[in-house]
């Protein structure tokens, strides 16, 4: 038989909700050991080996020494799948963004003694694809776990994991839910990637853009949206920063 | 016995989040000795500053996912705090239980998957699955995957909760999801017990440690305190200027820290299970004392490493606390409830809550547009901090003549037994110094 894919998980800023969202695939986790070997998990596990094929990252890069980490992961793994929005886009890191690190900085530690000090050495919130090449994207803020159990599987029995390029939206007609902009609200599902069932409109609670905005020219319909309902491009545009702060930047649309 | 070594744990494994144990002895003697946090700093306080009132509830439910749902309802008091905001007795008692199902999602991942492989002598729960232990794992996974699905069924997901808003919830359970939930909590309390008899049969790799320190956790007149309470601390008594929080919680930043460290009436206090248990053990659930009886539990209790069984007390009280909690709601009629109207106003409001890891605050400023302006958070982990300090440095020379390899293995049980939760720790909302 085959060796078994080496997995190991890895995790910079952030909550640690997806790697929560793994932990949370419960008995279906053994079914996953069938078919990878998870080398290193350090939420989870105390074993550790430098030795992998499949590296998952989940959280931002913030720091110098963060991102000389990353190299260094980025230099054993053949493939690197981001995990997670704080990877595959910044995530709520990045609403920090439109200040100057210095300035927040300033905000938060006053004038304490960082100068020089490693820890507290940070430059603007960076998406994993942003320090290094990244070969896939489990998306969302969480992941959805039947998306990462597809991913996983797929990569490996060395196939390429497709996942969709269409809008929150179609999924959403899917599950029947009244449209949020009827409700009054600002959603972002016309213009975000699909995958996670449409989960937040279907506990009547609008898209907050967590997945990564689709290409543009899937866009048009969020205009015809804003126009039926008078809505501002201001807000809608606002809400967008939640976790797509300057999204032109954003790499994800392969 | 040696008389030089070091100790140098990198990113101490099975916690949340990125922590460094040091130590060095030359002689004999403890040259250094440090617990330190390395975790990215996350500026959450410069986050939320020009965000709407609505939304600060979503980004400071990304402070961690652990502890998801007790930061979205510390929001959502705070918020509602500041603008006046009146919720009904039905999403009263549905916070309740979105709060239970957090707790116990928190402990028994905790009890089971981060604290029981030092107890069997394992790196992680994957070994016990192949071994004698595998019904006692099948158990601790059913009683995981039941509180996630609690909280699925009350917030519509466990990591990053959806329905909880402002002045209630966008959508509620239905009662058949109530019921069946009802009947599988009632069934888990047999599962429960047997697991307590198996952690039972090991607590005696527990280390006997015992440090007496300040204990600090909300309390209530009629309820083991989780959602509602004012702060209470077993040297000082009760403190009821909820507003005046910071002069309980004393925030200050340490060098060798991403996260703030706290104390109050001494050098350190310690947040959490057995702080809860400690303050407020007599309000518990029956079967919940039973347990308490079985590891001759009783308050006050000294020994850090009981926070762990303080967990697993818990986990019964809140199993028995949410099932009269769903008998309260059916009893009084399940309904579905208008939104509650939100009158934008200027003010500051503060939101207290525990959750798994203690004692949580939430402070917003919001302005007259209904934008906040300033924003403080304080961690439970962050108050933990100074007192998981302390108790290395006690710890240590107790067991100085032991192999290296053991002081090492006794101290990172001894910060697990913590339970830490270091990505809300490092969240950083405001620091204070000294």
């Amino acid at each position: 038989m085959k060796q078994k894919p080496r997995v190991a998980v890895f995790d910079f800023a952030d909550c640690e909700g997806c790697e929560l969202e793994i932990a949370d695939l419960e008995e279906e986790i053994l079914d996953l050991i069938e078919i990878v070997d998870i080398v290193s998990f350090r939420e989870v596990m105390k074993e550790h080996s430098d030795n992998y094929d499949i590296a998952i990252i989940e959280g931002s890069v913030m720091r110098p020494m963060d991102e000389k980490r990353l190299r260094d992961i980025r230099s054993k793994a053949k493939i690197l799948v981001a995990l997670g929005a704080c990877a595959t886009i910044g995530g709520v890191n990045k609403i920090r963004n439109q200040w100057m690190h210095d300035e927040v900085l300033r905000t938060v530690y006053g004038e304490a003694p960082i100068h020089g000090n490693e820890l507290f050495n940070v430059f603007k919130t960076k998406a994993l694809n942003e320090v290094v090449p990244v070969d896939y994207y489990i998306h969302g803020c969480p992941i959805d776990r039947d998306e990462f159990k597809h991913v996983i599987t797929a990569l490996a029995l060395g196939k390429k994991p497709e996942i969709p390029r269409y809008p929150v939206c179609v999924e959403c007609k899917k599950n029947e839910n009244i449209c949020q902009f009827e409700l009054g609200a600002y959603c972002l599902g016309p213009i975000t990637r699909a995958g996670c069932k449409a989960i937040c409109p279907t506990h009547n609670s609008p898209c907050e853009g967590c997945r990564g905005l689709i290409k543009k020219a899937e866009t048009e319909c969020v205009w015809e949206v804003l126009e039926r309902y008078n809505l501002s491009y201001e807000d809608i545009r606002r809400r967008c920063t939640m976790y797509n702060y300057g999204k032109e930047e954003c790499k994800v649309d392969e | 016995m040696s008389n030089d070594f070091s100790i140098h744990v990198e990113h101490l494994t099975r916690v949340e989040g990125h922590g460094n144990i040091e130590v060095n002895v030359k002689n004999g003697k403890i040259e250094k000795l440090q617990w330190s946090v390395i975790e990215a700093p996350r500026f959450f306080e410069a986050m939320l500053r020009g965000q709407q009132y609505n939304e600060l509830r979503p980004i400071t439910s990304r402070i961690c996912g652990i502890c998801s749902i007790g930061h979205s309802l510390a929001s959502l008091k705070a918020t509602e705090d500041a603008l006046n905001v009146k919720i009904t007795e039905q999403t009263a008692l549905l916070r309740r239980l979105a709060i239970n199902g957090e707790n116990m999602q928190s402990h028994i991942l905790h009890i089971g998957y981060l604290a029981a492989p030092d107890l069997f002598g394992v790196g992680s729960v994957l070994p016990l699955i192949a071994s004698k232990h595998k019904d006692t794992v099948l158990k601790i996974v059913k009683l995981h995957r039941l509180a996630n699905e609690m909280s699925d069924i009350i917030c519509g997901r466990t990591v990053h909760p959806i329905r909880l808003i402002v002045g209630g919830f966008s959508a509620i359970p239905t009662k058949k999801q109530l019921l069946d939930l009802r009947k599988r909590l009632d069934e888990s309390k047999a599962i429960t017990n047997d697991l307590a008899q198996v952690i039972h049969s090991v607590v005696d790799k527990l280390p006997n440690f015992i440090r007496e320190t300040e204990y600090i956790s909300l309390s209530a007149d009629d309820e083991y305190a989780f959602y509602d309470g004012v702060i209470n601390s077993t040297d000082t008594g009760k403190f009821k200027d909820y507003k005046n929080y910071q002069t309980i919680t004393n925030e200050y930043f340490v060098p060798q820290s991403t996260a703030k460290y706290a104390k109050h009436n001494r050098k350190s206090y310690m947040v959490g299970a057995l702080a809860r248990f400690n303050l407020n053990s007599s309000q518990l659930h029956s079967n919940a004392k039973n347990i308490a009886k079985l590891f001759k539990l009783k308050s006050i209790n000294y020994n850090p490493f009981m926070n762990t069984i303080a967990q697993l007390i818990e986990f019964m009280h809140n199993t028995e606390d949410s099932i009269s909690i769903i008998d309260k709601i059916l009893d009084r009629g399940l309904k579905e409830e208008k939104q509650i109207k939100t009158k934008i106003k200027a003010s500051r409001g503060v939101g207290l809550v525990e959750v798994p890891r203690g004692l949580l605050i939430h402070d917003y400023t919001i302005n007259s547009k209904g934008y906040c302006t300033k924003a403080n958070c304080v961690i439970p982990t962050n108050q933990n901090h100074a007192n998981i300090q302390l108790d290395m440095e006690k710890i240590v020379p107790e067991i100085i003549d032991k192999p290296p390899k053991e002081i090492e293995f006794t101290l990172e049980m001894l910060v697990r037994a913590y339970d830490p939760c270091i990505s809300c720790s490092t969240h950083y909302l405001d620091v204070k110094f000294i």
